[in-house]
């Protein structure tokens, strides 16, 4: 650490500090303006255009989102429950699979793991991947469908993989075996206790993936009780005349329409920002993880 | 244990690839995939034919090769001041405003771009109009996307990128960087002489798998901010979006499945090329 300190040259701190500080204003100044701009009241905005603090503070936008929230709830429910299921089955199952590729025992297992990658290299392409959906496993409008695609991501079982076998030395899992352990109870009671570190952030990497999706929505569910909070979003944002349940009430004249945009944009995005510093440094174990080697 | 994740990646991945024949089929939804019958390659002829395969697949190229050049010597860049930051408090700040983009989806990123840069309301706008100058309508003009779609790709992910490098820099033996100073270096030189060279495994790791998406780029982020604006389709077309719309909006499923088929063909050629230059280059680091 001394050396360290000796070593300092100001003037490229001075440097460092200044272009450092600029990025980072500039990756977060769209935050502030969006939400100063879902505070903002609608005339002030039609007047006078967004800016980075509040014009004419008000509560209208999210007033009127939540005077009918019947929509925004049953999205936030749909969001929830994919989220938490899938998130959940689906680090179990990777874990699974990252264990038996990391046992040297597994005689095919580089096979395996080429069977996993193979996927990323090449696929069959969106269409016949819609028609196998919707037409062979008829799961359109179910909410299986919202679950199970965006389930693995082969770079995480592989991540696993190298976590595992940077923290449980195989001894200890041959030890365990003598003792009379079956592989399940090894699996439950060694591996994944110990791998609590990588379930975490992959957990959290898995867990954003299906809170961000809206294309799986898009593509395969068009009744209004599946559609989860992105989607919804993601319409809201892109027809001028809103989502239908929002028409019906949408002939009152007040009907804040450009701060509504923002403060939906907020109701979906808000909960990802309110964990974010809490859980921030799981994700960054989760990417140094993965950077020591995939 | 593996059965599982085995059965999953049989049904969504592999049996899709089957699929891939459906690009020289004329498909009916009735008849199904193998049921419906031969057009040789009517579908490939259209594409080809209308000039579209020259202009998706130039633009998928050139977007991603642009984007992952700077994603990389942003985060390499970023990553370097970042490790020369002493003090946690600014670090830790700076970082988590650097890294919040990567956390939000693209559909907030569009309505960021609104906000921004809307001709009526746009914050880019009602500066410009304070300073007496004329309003820019970015939706409807092309040639702001291009220098716009690379900026908004890094605002995006150079925050994950730097963590990536920073991880890198971080795990340098310290007494390279002693043993250079007692020789006499300065900062520069150790950056360009130390850090940079020691980076190089980590980077080519990245652009490998980066080259992988090269012909399947971001079709979150095209999709999201342009959508199906017409004015701006020739600068913003790439294969994912016109994949896309001739499966939902036109239910051109030949169209659709041929197009598809192209792409992947494409993309096993790169990852190959790219693997196999690399594998001569330094055998270690190649993907397989």
């Amino acid at each position: 650490m001394n050396a360290k300190k000796l070593n300092t040259s100001p003037l490229f701190s001075v440097l460092a500090y200044t272009i450092v500080g600029i990025l980072s204003l500039i990756t977060f100044a769209p935050f502030i303006v969006l939400i100063a701009g879902s505070f903002s009241s609608e005339s002030a905005v039609l007047r006078e255009g967004y800016w980075f603090w509040p014009r004419d503070f008000s509560f209208d936008a999210y007033a009127f989102i939540f005077r009918y929230p019947a929509e925004v709830l049953s999205a936030y429910r749909v969001s929830i429950i994919i989220t938490v299921v899938g998130t959940v089955v689906g680090l179990l199952v990777s874990t699974m699979a990252a264990y038996v590729l990391y046992r040297k025992e597994v005689k095919y297992r580089n096979a395996l793991a080429f069977f996993l990658f193979f996927t990323t290299l090449f696929n069959g392409g969106l269409a016949p991947f819609y028609i196998m959906i919707t037409k062979y496993l008829e799961l359109k409008n179910t909410l299986g469908v919202l679950i199970l695609l965006p389930m693995f991501n082969v770079m995480f079982i592989l991540i696993l993989r190298s976590f595992i076998r940077g923290s449980i030395p195989e001894p200890l899992i041959e030890s365990a075996k003598i003792d009379g352990a079956g592989e399940y109870r090894i699996f439950f009671q060694m591996v994944l206790p110990l791998s609590k570190p990588a379930l975490a952030s992959i957990g959290l990497f898995t867990a954003l993936a299906y809170w961000n999706d809206w294309w799986t929505a898009m593509m395969f569910v068009d009744k209004d009780h599946l559609i989860p909070l992105q989607y919804m979003l993601y319409k809201m944002l892109s027809s001028v005349n809103m989502s239908s349940a929002m028409a019906q009430y949408a002939g009152a004249i007040d009907q804040p329409k450009e701060t509504f945009k923002l403060a939906m944009t907020v109701i979906a995005t808000g909960p990802i920002l309110l964990l974010f510093p809490f859980v921030q440094k799981y994700f960054v174990k989760g990417v140094t993880i993965g950077a020591v080697k995939g | 244990m593996f059965i599982p994740i085995a059965v999953y990646f049989l049904i969504f991945a592999y049996a899709p690839m089957a699929g891939v024949v459906m690009a020289f089929k004329d498909f009916n939804y009735r008849d199904g995939i193998f049921g419906s019958p031969w057009n040789g390659f009517q579908n490939f002829e259209y594409f080809f034919v209308s000039g579209k395969a020259w202009i998706v697949t130039r633009n998928t190229i050139l977007y991603n090769v642009v984007f992952l050049s700077l994603y990389t010597v942003f985060s390499i860049v970023t990553a370097i001041l970042l490790s020369e930051i002493q003090k946690k408090f600014f670090k830790r700040i700076t970082q988590t405003f650097l890294f919040l983009p990567y956390f939000i989806s693209w559909v907030t990123v569009s309505a960021f771009v609104y906000n921004f840069l809307n001709y009526e309301y746009g914050i880019v706008n009602v500066l410009l109009r304070q300073f007496g100058l004329d309003a820019v309508d970015i939706y409807s003009t092309s040639w702001y996307w291009f220098l716009l779609l690379p900026f908004l790709y890094v605002w995006k992910w150079v925050g994950y990128g730097s963590i990536l490098y920073l991880a890198a820099i971080v795990g340098i033996d310290q007494e390279i960087y002693e043993a250079a100073t007692i020789d006499g270096a300065n900062r520069w030189q150790k950056i360009t002489r130390i850090t940079i060279p020691l980076l190089k495994p980590t980077m080519i790791i990245l652009i490998l798998l980066g080259l992988g998406r090269v012909m399947r780029g971001e079709f979150d982020m095209f999709y999201q901010l342009i959508g199906n604006n017409g004015s701006l389709m020739d600068a913003t077309d790439i294969i994912d979006t016109l994949v896309f719309r001739s499966l939902v909006n036109t239910q051109d499923f030949g169209m659709a499945a041929s197009v598809g088929f192209y792409q992947s063909i494409l993309t096993l050629i790169i990852i190959l090329t790219a693997n196999h230059l690399v594998r001569r280059y330094d055998k270690d680091h190649a993907l397989f």
